[in-house]
């Protein structure tokens, strides 16, 4: 399968990537990884005339952290997301997730920013930056502007992204030292979008928890927030009854399709799992509570 | 679009300069099996699922069906036709593969054996859950992988001068 034919550039600033793509209008798209953009192209679902190879782009290789906040630079690739001592140390659901990505060779070449970017239900990152309640970077002809993980996916392929605009970094704020967390993803194999997947950080004090969050995977057309499902947890020492009502909970919301993974009921059904799941390891690992 | 872009690039192929035109859409694994001949590289599935396409580019594996040649513009690229020795003895890897029974109808194995490399250069001495974690990008369809699992076991044994002591299933 060959894509269709498209001419490239491979612009060296994002002024320039945004210049390019301002003026060659709808039919331009930044070219991250290629690791989803390419299998898209391959089967013509995709035929951009025009690719802004982003891996020439200068500053989107870099992860800076500071005491509050941890910032990503868009071409980050997955592979350095799991090699990376810093993420490794203050934020391990980084690289937890990413382990659960695809598999060695697309995560060579796979980034953050066009996992985030992309859109597709089935991306990992984005339930995980909602849980992180992360703040994604988005540089435009206008300027830079800042849009909240939680209120960036509008459908499937459908984000607050306007055309002409990268996403150039996202803004992490630093978990709390000794936080819990947990991603817990089902698949049929290694390589396989989540049938359901669960994202969980929290914080606890004298045994009981303190502050909750929890996001959901491929349960609905977009990444989903379980709100419900952590305010059931917090202030408890998650005793088996709030287990069951946060994965009721977190049940509730979940809209999934039927697809060759299983019927929508199993894949509600599989989200509470994952919810229940993530939500006793992340409070296993809870340090010096 | 008016006219086809081709456009120039440069790379280092199993440690040889190589400079081409191409078109942008060219996959890499097309320019590597079509344009330089270099055919030990297969195309499996062509969908990013099998790895029978796997090289390694600048120390790292990747799936040439699923780049642009433009993209490995000024990159090193080894493929299968890169591990024997010059002097024609093979890699432990394919002495692995030979000894171990590491393969049936062969397809699969110059992706094996390229991100067994890498594999190996990242973890030198992996555990058997190690080894099949790192491949579980590439897809076998005869083998079971138990052979080819102990073949990565042999060969990680002979490039850490031990010998491996298990025979093939
Ligand atoms: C076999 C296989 C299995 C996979 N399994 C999983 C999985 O289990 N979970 C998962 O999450 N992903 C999975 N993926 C997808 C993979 O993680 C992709 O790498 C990732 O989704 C996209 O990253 P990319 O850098 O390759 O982006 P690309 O493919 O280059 O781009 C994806 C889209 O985002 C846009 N884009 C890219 N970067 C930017 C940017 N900075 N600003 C604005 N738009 C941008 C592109 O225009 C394109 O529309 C899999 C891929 C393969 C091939
Ligand atoms: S041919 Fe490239 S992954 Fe199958
Ligand atoms: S030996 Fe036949 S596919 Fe692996």
């Amino acid at each position: 399968m060959i894509p269709g034919p498209f001419t490239y550039h491979r612009p060296a600033s994002v002024e320039e990537a945004i210049g390019l793509m301002t003026s060659l209008g709808e039919e331009s798209r930044p070219l991250a990884g290629g690791q989803s953009l390419i299998p898209m192209m391959k089967l013509r679902m995709a035929a951009p005339e025009h690719l802004i190879d982003l891996a020439g782009v200068a500053g989107l290789k870099r992860i800076d952290a500071g005491p509050d906040e941890i910032r990503i630079g868009a071409a980050v690739t997955q592979a350095q997301l799991i090699g990376s001592a810093l993420l490794s140390e203050r934020l391990p659901i980084l690289s937890e997730t990413a382990l659960q990505i695809a598999d060695p060779q697309v995560r060579t070449l796979g980034t953050i920013g066009g996992n985030l970017a992309n859109g597709d239900p089935g991306n990992d990152m984005p339930a995980v930056m909602q849980c992180l309640g992360a703040i994604y970077v988005l540089a435009g002809p206008a300027g830079e502007r800042q849009v909240a993980a939680r209120d960036y996916y509008l459908g499937p392929y459908f984000t607050a992204l306007e055309q002409g605009e990268l996403l150039v970094a996202v803004r992490i704020p630093a978990p709390a030292a000794g936080h819990g967390h947990a991603y817990e993803k089902l698949k049929r194999k290694i390589g396989d979008y989540a049938t359901a997947a669960a994202a969980v950080v929290l914080t606890a004090t004298d045994g009981r928890i303190a502050t909750a969050s929890i996001a959901l995977t491929n349960v609905a057309p977009t990444p989903i927030v379980a709100e419900e499902a952590a305010r059931l947890v917090i202030g408890t020492s998650l005793d088996a009854a709030t287990v069951k009502a946060a994965s009721a909970a977190a049940k509730a919301i979940a809209d999934p399709a039927a697809d060759g993974r299983g019927t929508a009921d199993y894949r509600r059904e599989m989200a509470g799992v994952m919810v229940a799941r993530a939500l006793v390891k992340a409070f296993g690992r809870v340090k010096g509570a | 679009m008016s006219e086809t872009q081709t456009l120039p690039i440069t790379l280092t192929v199993n440690a040889n300069k190589v400079q081409r035109f191409v078109e942008p859409r060219t996959l890499l694994v097309h320019f590597l099996r079509e344009e330089l001949g270099l055919t030990g590289t297969h195309i499996g599935c062509d969908t990013s699922h099998c790895g029978a396409c796997t090289v390694e580019i600048d120390g790292q594996s990747i799936k040439s069906c699923t780049t642009f040649a433009v993209q490995a513009n000024g990159a090193a690229i080894n493929t299968v036709e890169s591990l024997a020795h010059a002097d024609g003895t093979l890699h432990a890897l394919q002495e692995g593969f030979r000894q171990m029974h590491g393969l049936q109808c062969g397809f699969c194995t110059p992706g094996m054996l390229m991100r067994a490399k890498v594999l190996l250069t990242e973890n030198p001495d992996p555990s058997e859950a190690e080894i099949r974690y790192g491949i579980s990008g590439n897809l076998c369809r005869c083998t079971g992988y138990q052979n080819i699992v102990k073949a990565i076991q042999f060969a990680a044994a002979q490039l850490n001068g031990r010998t491996f002591q298990e025979a093939a299933e």
